[in-house]
């Protein structure tokens, strides 16, 4: 209760997103929408240049019927979703326990003098934001590394160089 | 049943009870923070740890269900170090900061840390800070006190219906809060302070001016809604300090409205009246009690004719000042007494029904399978009634209310939205539905009415349900068409076998009638032989002198323009009053100050019509002399034969005597006019009664007046008709009703239908007005 009052959800969002959003509502049962709320706040995270913002947020709770908090909740619980604007390139660097003892350490103070941020910064051409996450549940290739989708383990100085050499 | 043992102690409890109800009930203790009797469970504290025999480790024992034989320990050396363990990490992030802590003294996490703490931590590291809030005017928040029992939280959910409080972020970062910036919005939030533990949310109005051990509790009834929530009030030094619930079970459970809770800064108003005041050429004089009670027994004498007084009061006085006040008037010789200030349709009267009410008792409320509700804001009007209402309706009782305004409800209803005078078609068309025809005015309205979908729903809701209700609320008791509305309503009830009902308006509404404060009920509930002209003829057709008793010209009347005209033609008014106000000054020529609300004794009697009595809890503030007892020496000085009593309660007794025998009854007679007094060519007022301008006291409550509650007064209308009359929002515009003028802001609002435009009565700027519903027209100012 206390959701938003909107006269037509399908004011809400674009056509591609209200499609998107409706798949996932579809795979539950009709009176729990709520439970598509991860997947919406991603899609329109995704879509938003990689974070939300709190009108996007709202956008969300009116959708899916929701209290605006109940969706707050959720966006600040999970460390997928972004509050601030991010770069162009997320790099999310594990330093939980594995990668720790694999000296992730090392790799935080590579990726922030390379790129002359410190961790949950923003490089000033917006190409480059670092990010300290917990365990990826890629222990076997610690230290390692997120940037958008994909993994980076086993991770040196050199090896960091030459994958943000690849990236745009 | 089965039968466990706690601490060597045999007891006997329901079989799935949770461990805790059964140590609560037995009167043993255990410590605890996220457990509470009315919220759900979320066993997220483990400050409950208790050791069970044959488990591996303590367990919770708000989360623990009792079973046959099981053996609980709650103080042994395991639960004990238990407990311990929990404080000791709860402490960790809590501030060490009680001193200048509001909870200090009476804080759950202080007495547990007493009880299973140590005496020094161990924790070295830095504590964690959480940025306060601004969650509104009536709770403070210090959000680093917090221990996450998320209380609040699940308040907001489960009981206020609204979801305002959450946690956000994540394990060290995890805060209870709104997220961004907002205020609290619910008409119970102020139950909250109740639940925090510890200081994180407390009372703002009562912030830092007292600490608990310093103040005196006194049990009190609350004053401004017809469920009578029990209350405690707290004192110091003659003073309210804050106001708390008392647990009522049947009627308020453990909650109040913020209404009732934050009301006594009313007291405390620089415009309390505390002294006799006397007109005199146009200037207002302090006098003696003596002098000012002398100057209006003889100037009613020199009245003469009984007729031509007349005694309009306000339906919060307790039953002991309606009571005398029809008494004085009655032996003045005139009937013309009155609380129905904000009716105005009395077309019903004779057939109305004498001691009407509730039709059920206020906790039978959540048991009802179907409810229509006719002409009623039951949240923002009897905040207690909805959450009762609103129990219901989540176990899948079906509601639907007929209004003039779009409801912000905080549960699923069938919401009609239509004219005055298409809420009398509503419902007319929900009888026919049900294939009842009625008489006199009500079979002439239902046979115009035809029966389309929404009353089909309505109709069959009512009739399939096992228990149902349909009741009357504010908006109907002050619509033009009330007599229809009320005789269709008792129709509806009849033909779908719903009990029907009032939810009366004000403290004493009920109590109202049974003291005998109308022109054609004596007390006890009996039919006059001489009927005296209502509040309404008494009006229009001015009297000569009249006696107010808590009655505020300009806020308390269904036509504030009116009572001003009747009353400045009079050759005197005597107002009794707790506040002044300009229009009172202007209106009156004696001003008596009364006791206000804590500070008198007496008797309220509740819409469910249950008697409640209360004692004072302080002293009237100034001169002001409890209402009843200037009653009483104005019936002496008037030489009225038995007005000799020495205690509120020989007058309660009196009228209890009158009362015996008299049982509620909400049968309804028969009325002929069927002419619809709300069917008008152009726009129609919808003037309810916000909730925080209900009487002298919240309107003077400052706190409650900053609330979101208490906008000020404006012209609310939708989109549509705006653009008809050429106005927008933001503008300002001029309301002409009945020929007086006002000029107010326009706010566009989707919830007023087509035909209507809110504003809203009791608040300033409307006092030159008319009447509460009643034909408009608005002008670009
Ligand atoms: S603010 Fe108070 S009631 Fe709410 S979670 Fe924190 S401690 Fe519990
Ligand atoms: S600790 Fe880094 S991936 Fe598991
Ligand atoms: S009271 Fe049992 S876990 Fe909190």
């Amino acid at each position: 209760m206390n959701t938003i009052e909107v006269n037509n959800k399908a004011d809400i969002f674009s056509t591609e997103i209200r499609g998107e959003i409706d798949q996932w509502v579809a795979k539950y049962p009709a009176d729990w929408k709520q439970s598509a709320v991860m997947a919406a706040l991603r899609i329109v995270q995704d879509a938003n240049g990689g974070w939300l913002t709190t009108e996007l947020m709202n956008d969300v709770a009116a959708y899916l019927d929701m209290a605006p908090i109940a969706v707050y909740e959720v966006a600040t619980f999970y460390s997928m979703y972004e509050l601030k604007p991010v770069g162009k390139h997320k790099i999310c660097i594990c330093t939980n326990v594995s990668c720790m003892i694999n000296n992730s350490d090392r790799v935080v103070d590579h990726l922030e003098d390379r790129l002359g941020i410190k961790l949950g910064q923003t490089t000033e051409d917006g190409r480059f934001t670092l990010k300290e996450v917990e365990c990826l549940g890629a222990c076997g290739g610690a230290p390692m590394m997120q940037i958008g989708k994909q993994y980076y383990e086993n991770l040196t100085p050199e090896i960091i160089d030459s994958i943000l050499e690849g990236l745009e | 049943m089965v039968t466990i043992e706690v601490n060597g102690r045999e007891l006997k409890a329901k079989a799935g009870d949770m461990l805790i109800e059964v140590t609560d009930e037995a009167g043993i203790d255990i410590p605890r923070f996220c457990y509470h009797k009315k919220l759900s469970i979320s066993a997220s504290c483990r400050q409950c740890l208790v050791e069970v025999k044959n488990a591996p480790k303590p367990l919770p024992a708000c989360a623990t269900p009792v079973m046959e034989g099981m053996k609980v320990f709650t103080r042994s050396p395991l639960a004990l170090a238990a407990q311990k363990g929990t404080m000791e990490f709860l402490l960790i992030n809590h501030p060490l900061d009680c001193p200048i802590c509001d909870q200090g003294g009476e804080c759950e996490l202080q007495d547990v840390a007493v009880a299973c703490g140590s005496d020094a931590s161990r924790f070295v590291e830095g504590k964690r800070v959480v940025p306060a809030k601004n969650i509104g005017p009536l709770i403070a928040t210090e959000m680093t006190r917090c221990i996450h029992c998320t209380r609040c939280v699940r308040f907001g959910e489960e009981i206020a219906g609204i979801r305002e409080m959450g946690a956000t972020g994540r394990g060290e970062h995890m805060v209870i809060g709104t997220y961004i910036e907002k205020s609290i919005d619910s008409e119970l939030s102020g139950n909250i302070i109740d639940l925090c533990p510890v200081g994180a949310l407390t009372s703002k109005p009562f912030r830092f001016s007292a600490r608990a051990w310093e103040l005196t509790q006194v049990e009190g009834v609350a004053p401004h809604d017809s469920v009578g929530s029990n209350l405690h009030l707290h004192l110091r030094s003659n003073k309210v300090m804050r106001v708390a619930p008392k647990d009522n079970e049947s009627i308020n459970e453990c909650w109040i409205s913020d209404r009732d809770r934050f009301s006594y800064q009313g007291l405390y108003s620089d415009d309390r009246l505390t002294v006799p005041k006397i007109k005199q050429s146009g200037e207002w004089q302090d006098v003696t009690w003596e002098v000012a009670l002398d100057m209006a027994a003889a100037g009613l004498q020199e009245i003469g004719e009984g007729e031509q007084i007349a005694t309009l009061v306000s339906p919060s006085s307790t039953l002991e000042e309606l009571y005398l006040a029809q008494k004085v008037t009655r032996g003045l010789g005139s009937n013309n007494i009155d609380y129905r200030l904000r009716q105005g349709d009395f077309r019903l009267d004779g057939a109305e029904p004498a001691f009407s009410w509730l039709g059920l008792k206020i906790s039978e409320i959540e048991n009802l399978n179907a409810a229509l509700l006719v002409g009623s804001n039951t949240r923002k009007e009897q905040p207690i009634l909805a959450h009762n209402l609103r129990k219901a309706a989540v176990s899948g009782a079906k509601v639907h209310f007929i209004n003039p305004l779009q409801l912000e409800l905080n549960y699923t209803a069938g919401q009609q939205l239509t004219t005055p005078a298409g809420m009398v078609q509503s419902l007319a068309a929900v009888a026919k539905a049900l294939g009842a025809t009625g008489e006199g005015a009500a079979a002439k309205v239902i046979d115009k009415a035809v029966a389309d979908d929404d009353a089909k729903a309505i109709a069959s809701a009512l009739k399939d349900a096992d228990k149902a209700a349909v009741m009357l609320g504010n908006i109907a008791a002050a619509h033009p068409d009330y007599s229809i509305l009320c005789v269709l309503a008792s129709v509806v009830a009849n033909a779908s076998g719903a009990t029907f009902g009032f939810l009366a308006e004000a403290a004493n509404s009920v109590g109202a009638r049974l003291a005998g404060a109308m022109p054609h009920l004596l007390p006890g509930a009996k039919v006059a032989a001489e009927k005296g002209l209502d509040v309404m003829k008494l009006q229009k057709l001015p009297r000569k002198g009249y006696l107010l008793l808590g009655a505020e010209p300009g806020y308390d009347f269904w036509d504030a323009g009116l009572t001003r005209n009747a009353l400045e033609s009079a050759d005197l008014v005597v107002a009794l009053n707790t506040h002044t106000s300009p229009a009172l000054e202007a209106a009156a020529d004696i001003m008596l100050p009364i006791a206000a609300f804590a500070e008198t004794s007496g008797t309220y009697v509740n819409t469910a019509g249950e008697w409640q009595s209360f004692r004072g809890a302080v002293k009237p503030l100034g001169e002001a002399r409890p209402a009843w007892k200037v009653l009483r020496v104005l019936g002496n000085l008037l030489d009225q034969e038995d007005c000799e009593y020495t205690s509120s309660e020989q007058v309660r007794d009196e009228l209890a005597s009158l009362c015996e025998g008299v049982m509620p009854d909400n049968s309804v007679g028969k009325t002929e006019s069927a002419d619809l007094q709300s069917a008008v060519d152009g726009l129609i007022r919808i003037g309810d009664v916000p909730p925080y301008a209900l009487d002298s006291l919240v309107r003077r409550a400052s706190a409650l007046q900053q609330t979101k509650d208490a906008a000020p007064a404006a012209i609310c209308i939708n989109a549509e008709e705006a653009k008809k009359a050429g106005l927008a929002d933001c503008d300002s515009a001029v309301v002409t009703q009945d020929g007086r003028e006002a000029t107010l802001p326009v706010s566009i609002d989707a919830n007023i239908p087509d035909g209507c435009v809110r504003i809203s009565a009791g608040l300033a700027g409307t006092e030159t007005l008319g009447a509460q519903f009643g034909e408009v027209t608005l002008e670009k100012a």
